[in-house]
């Protein structure tokens, strides 16, 4: 008997909505108790379209071509000494950001979509997520195995993982993902298929792909491309996913809102590390992140929540605040880093003139006025030997976890604080956003883990600054972190390059 | 809404100050001097003097920028957790309304930051 051959729409319908069951002795709502308890009210789960009609045979087919190119590209990359080709090694700090504010993202991504697939009653939908979850496995794996490489040749790279649950930055791209998996799961598709993928990915992906293109980082562009086509399959999925949810009810709408007002305003927080990545650590530059954030927020926001209009969507809240904050972030991202230099597993350094002038030229209403005396004065402060390092510890937001280094939206000298009493006990906010957040649900974040308050309770090894960053971290001191001017690293990339002069990175 | 949970939730705050082993934290800013990123958490015991607090803890603090050298204490306005405030130097932070997590900001007339830069 010839088995007969299923076309293509046949074949969609058995390996995904055919893996569908009626249950028989146990109730719907008992097996996915998840669905309700978030307001969210779904009429018909019939009417999911999937965005890309892809079933898992098929998935494994295409998946496995892109491994076998991808691995080969590794391949070539590592017998021919690629990271000699590099444009300066400073460029290898953007790559520790990566690893170890990143890739354990992508595993976060990876555990949040095996956990909602698992809790929607909609079978195309949940297939959806299980596919999202395979392929953000991958990306986990890609990018580990991409950066391995530089492992063998530059510091920081080594424990990453480890660092992820414990260095004090990284607690802000860990509490961002922790926040949305302990959501419910219809809000955490707004918070990562919708609000970060959809809306803001482009900023992370594009500049460290063009990044790594321009600084010669050949590796990293090829995991780059393998995974943008799984990204366009997630950024649709995104669009999809608050479209049907705004359809099936219009009491969905305003939760939908406060959804993307607040995982909106988190994901431009989160984003301060790419703009300072931009702006400050690659050599050779793509463009600015104001730049940056007015071509992929501003201009294809714009339409998005154009479009978004008819289903009675507005544009986030505070929106206009990054219009504000795209001029100061990232130079005050690079200004937390350069003097807790001591306490990260990247080097960090002042702008070389040029690099000044470029930023100067970016950034013509406040790069002179308030970034360039900054800059000025602790390049003076370097070469007489006295490299500026903060001894305290800082202050951090009790929601995006980012110590308290931005200013207000109109007053650009002055500190943004905001503050709450809640039960007792005072909270710290950043900004009106974070605020807000916090005010909605306030026994979720007062149990934020912030990494100052933790060590100094005692509960990082020991109070001591430098303890907890060789024994808590893993970090080696002078080897890992402090400035890049004169560190191992900077020596034996000058050996690499011949005779180089030492001093090309220092004032005059 | 506290928080939006499947069932009953009771949440436990991590830094109420009986975890700080005695010690409460006090934040302290710099108004005009950006340069320090963010304030400063300052871990000290309730009853520490208002005048130990600025000699012991805020002079050494502040001490890598060049306005330091010319701060007047006897001058400084202060505001505490949004509100004007007179310290009172012989008692004790606690004593002195300074709560668990206040927050200090230290203003210094005259002195506008590196150039005037406000850093
Ligand atoms: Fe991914
Ligand atoms: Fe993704
Ligand atoms: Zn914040």
């Amino acid at each position: 008997m010839a088995a007969k051959r299923l076309n293509q729409k046949d074949k969609y319908r058995c390996l995904t909505r055919d893996l569908a069951w009626e249950p028989s002795y146990q109730t719907k709502e008992d097996i996915y108790p998840y669905e309700r308890f978030e307001g969210i009210k779904i009429t018909d789960w019939d009417k999911w379209e999937d965005p890309f009609r892809l079933t898992m045979d098929a998935y494994w087919k295409y998946q496995a071509e892109k491994e076998k190119k991808l691995y080969a590209i590794f391949d070539a990359f590592a017998q021919n000494n690629g990271h000699t080709n590099l444009s300066d090694a400073r460029y290898v700090n953007a790559l520790k950001l990566f690893l170890s504010g990143v890739t354990p993202l992508e595993y976060q991504a990876y555990q949040g979509f095996a956990r909602v697939g698992r809790h929607f009653g909609g079978a195309g939908a949940r297939v959806a997520c299980q596919m999202q979850a395979i392929d953000e496995l991958r990306h986990v794996q890609t990018q580990i195995h991409a950066m391995s490489h530089y492992n063998k040749h530059f510091n920081g790279l080594h424990d990453f993982a480890h660092m992820h649950d414990r260095v004090w930055f990284l607690s802000v791209p860990k509490s961002f993902f922790e926040d949305a998996r302990t959501a419910g799961p219809f809000e955490f598709l707004t918070a990562i298929s919708f609000s970060f993928e959809y809306v803001l990915t482009n900023l992370l992906f594009v500049p460290f792909m063009s990044g790594a293109a321009y600084n010669g980082d050949m590796a990293t562009v090829t995991f780059g491309f393998s995974a943008q086509s799984d990204e366009a399959r997630h950024m649709t999925l995104g669009l999809e996913v608050i479209k049907f949810l705004l359809e099936q009810h219009e009491d969905n709408v305003p939760i939908i809102q406060r959804w993307i007002d607040k995982w909106f305003w988190r994901g431009y927080r989160l984003l301060t590390l790419v703009g300072m990545m931009m702006d400050y650590m690659l050599p050779n530059k793509v463009m600015s992140w104001a730049e940056a954030w007015e071509v992929y927020y501003e201009q294809a926001g714009g339409a998005l929540f154009k479009d978004l209009e008819r289903y009675g969507i507005r544009p986030p809240k505070y929106v206009e605040q990054t219009t504000i904050g795209k001029e100061h972030i990232s130079h005050q991202a690079w200004s937390i880093f350069y003097q807790y230099s001591q306490a990260t597993n990247f080097h960090t350094w002042m702008p070389t003139d040029e690099e000044l002038d470029w930023l100067s030229a970016k950034y013509p209403d406040t790069f002179d006025r308030i970034y360039r005396p900054r800059y000025e004065h602790w390049r003076e402060m370097q070469a007489r030997g006295e490299r500026f390092y903060n001894p305290t510890l800082p202050m951090l937001c009790q929601v995006c976890q980012i110590p308290l280094s931005f200013t207000e939206p109109d007053a650009d000298t002055t500190l943004s604080h905001r503050s709450v009493l809640h039960a007792g006990e005072r909270f710290h906010f950043c900004s009106d956003g974070c605020c807000d957040i916090f005010q909605y649900e306030p026994d979720k974040y007062v149990q934020a883990w912030l990494p100052v308050h933790q060590i100094l309770q005692g509960n990082c090894g020991g109070g001591d600054v430098e303890a907890v960053v060789r024994d808590y971290y893993n970090i080696a001191a002078g080897f890992d972190n402090f400035d890049y001017q004169g560190s191992p690293e900077h020596q034996r990339w000058q050996q690499w390059q011949g005779d180089r002069p030492a001093d090309f990175n220092t004032a005059g | 809404m506290p928080v939006t949970a499947i069932g009953a939730y009771q949440a436990q705050s991590l830094d109420r100050q009986e975890n700080f082993n005695g010690l409460q934290l006090v934040y302290l800013t710099w108004d005009r001097h950006l340069m320090f990123c963010a304030p400063f958490t300052l871990p000290l015991p309730p009853d520490m003097p208002f005048a130990d607090f600025i000699d012991n803890v805020v002079k050494p603090a502040i001490a890598a920028h060049p306005d330091a050298v010319r701060v007047d204490f006897a001058q400084a306005i202060w505001r505490l957790d949004d509100a004007d405030f007179q310290p009172d130097w012989q008692a004790g932070l606690a004593a002195n309304g300074i709560g668990h997590k206040s927050l200090l900001r230290l203003d210094t007339p005259g002195l506008d930051g590196l150039n005037g830069s406000f850093n």
